[in-house]
């Protein structure tokens, strides 16, 4: 009897995805393997935006990288002050005046509610929804970051925070605007959760995608929401409790399922939990001086010291060496979604390409800070 | 903390020889051969699961790399491991096959600072391109000049 070969001959066939894709955010390109509709691999290239940040850094005074600071995640800018400053900061001792720490909680904590507002609209202009929940977003961002512009003079790259504090006090009206922002910042989350949250595409296109075992998170040195969202409890406000975050009352939100959708649900609700930061943050504040008089040529002593912080993103940490000079011996970046990226290929492996855009949507790249 | 987690490790490692570094973020500094063994008996042992960050670092007489280790559970402090690479052959072994995490890390250490990993999966060139010459982030390379590229590259 004669046997007749029934299966196909099928072959792998490998399809680029950017650097010019509008799912990338930027320029970042990735390299799929795929057997049919399924991904077999994925290689993410990237450095389309590589300035060499870090010698960058070593050539300038260690004042003159607050600024750089923040082209690193331009949506982010406060928290890469914060970050930086803190690092410096602790190097040399410096203490930080109280009203100045609070001036610092609520920038970082509205820079919080941005990036997650932004992170969600741009997730839904991937999954196809195009720019009508981003101009949800982005109409908070604009009363967001006209507070911005208020205190520090731009409304992206605040260049706001100083070693040993702020630039600037708060302007009168300041407080009277932070408050009605404030108050009408949960009506806006409920808004937004109302139209997405039960949203029947979102679903479909978001639950069971790229799911995330914490084990695997934790190995992968994932941080930040996509972290949580591997039910991982794991926030470096409550860890190492920097800053005087110990001072606040506030929750840490962990997803259930591990995938798209509970990066979606932590978000909303690290917003929530932002919100009632900056509740008690308004109450809270001192009146009294915002920063503390340094000398106007700074050296650190010699040293080397890690400092990280809880960005919107995941850790952000800055390691400086000191050699003594006016200049960072070194200075080295650890940047949140570069390394959130190292786990993309084992999440979308098994996936179809239009989940690998829901995915990266998902991990809330920025490609200044992947880059640096 | 990191004062414990040495006394442990000398008990644990009599042969290798650990040294205690104090400072700001106090250290362990590790040889190189001895680096697996020590970061697996973290990993395993100590309850270390994550690795935070790799870093390399140019001094004038050797190339350090350093690790910064966190527990999931136990709490706060980072544990640092600190080691020593030779100005010439500068090599330390990869561990990503005990965190997958450092992967691009030590991509990004290789590109930038030349230091080798050994036994890294696939260790190239991450934000700079293949082809180019040079470790920028050590510090002979010159920070002005010309560099002619994509000459013989078509694609």
């Amino acid at each position: 009897m004669q046997t007749v070969e029934t299966r196909l001959r099928t072959e792998t066939i490998t399809l680029n995805m950017g650097p010019q894709h509008p799912s990338t955010h930027g320029v970042f390109r990735m390299i799929i393997t795929l057997d049919g509709e399924t991904i077999v691999d994925l290689e993410p290239v990237m450095g389309y935006l590589h300035r060499c940040q870090e010698k960058i850094g070593e050539r300038n005074t260690y004042l003159q990288n607050i600024p750089y600071t923040d082209r690193l995640d331009y949506i982010c800018s406060m928290s890469n002050n914060l970050a930086y400053v803190m690092a410096v900061e602790k190097l040399a001792q410096i203490e930080v005046p109280e009203r100045a720490e609070y001036i610092r909680i609520i920038m970082v904590e509205l820079t919080r509610i941005v990036n997650h507002a932004v992170a969600i609209g741009a997730l839904l202009n991937d999954l196809g929804c195009f720019f009508t929940p981003m101009l949800y977003a982005l109409e908070e961002r604009e009363r967001i970051l006209d507070l911005f512009e208020m205190a520090s003079g731009s409304r992206m790259m605040c260049n706001y925070m100083r070693f040993g504090g702020v630039r600037y006090d708060l302007p009168p009206g300041f407080m009277p605007e932070l408050k009605s922002v404030v108050a009408a910042l949960p009506a806006f989350i409920d808004e937004f959760e109302r139209l997405l949250t039960d949203n029947e595409i979102m679903r479909i296109r978001c639950q069971g995608v790229g799911i995330l075992p914490p084990d695997v998170a934790v190995g992968y040195s994932c941080t930040g929401p996509l972290l949580r969202a591997s039910g991982v409890d794991y926030d470096i406000r409550k860890v190492d409790s920097y800053s005087i975050y110990d001072r606040f009352d506030f929750d840490v939100p962990l997803g259930t399922n591990y995938d798209v959708y509970d990066r979606y649900l932590v978000r909303i609700e690290e917003m929530r939990q932002s919100v009632r930061i900056l509740e008690q943050a308004i109450e809270q504040i001192p009146e009294g001086e915002v920063s503390v008089k340094l000398p106007r040529v700074f050296k650190p002593p010699e040293g080397d010291v890690y400092h990280r912080i809880e960005s919107p993103k995941g850790e952000l940490g800055f390691y400086l060496v000191s050699d003594g000079s006016t200049n960072p011996y070194r200075y080295k970046i650890r940047s949140p979604t570069f390394i959130n990226l190292t786990v993309l290929p084992e999440l979308c492996k098994g996936h179809k390409v239009a989940d690998v855009v829901a995915i990266l949507g998902s991990i809330d790249i920025v490609l200044g800070e992947v880059d640096r | 903390m990191s004062r414990e987690v040495y006394e442990r490790l000398v008990e644990e490692f009599p042969e290798t020889s650990l040294e205690y570094l104090e400072g700001k973020d106090p250290a362990i500094s590790v040889k190189a051969d001895d680096l697996f063994e020590v970061a697996r008996h973290l990993k395993e042992k100590q309850g270390y699961d994550y690795l935070s960050a790799v870093t390399g670092v140019d001094y004038p007489d050797r190339f350090e790399v350093i690790y910064h280790l966190y527990s999931m559970k136990e709490g706060p402090g980072p544990l640092i491991l600190k080691v020593s690479a030779s100005k010439e052959e500068p090599e330390v072994p990869s561990l990503v096959s005990l965190w997958p995490g450092a992967n691009f890390q030590e991509r990004e250490v290789y590109d930038l600072m030349g230091i080798r990993f050994a036994g890294h999966p696939d260790l190239k060139r991450i934000l700079l391109w293949e082809g180019y010459e040079g470790h920028p982030l050590r510090k002979d390379f010159p920070i002005e000049g010309y560099q002619t590229i994509g000459q013989e590259e078509s694609s």
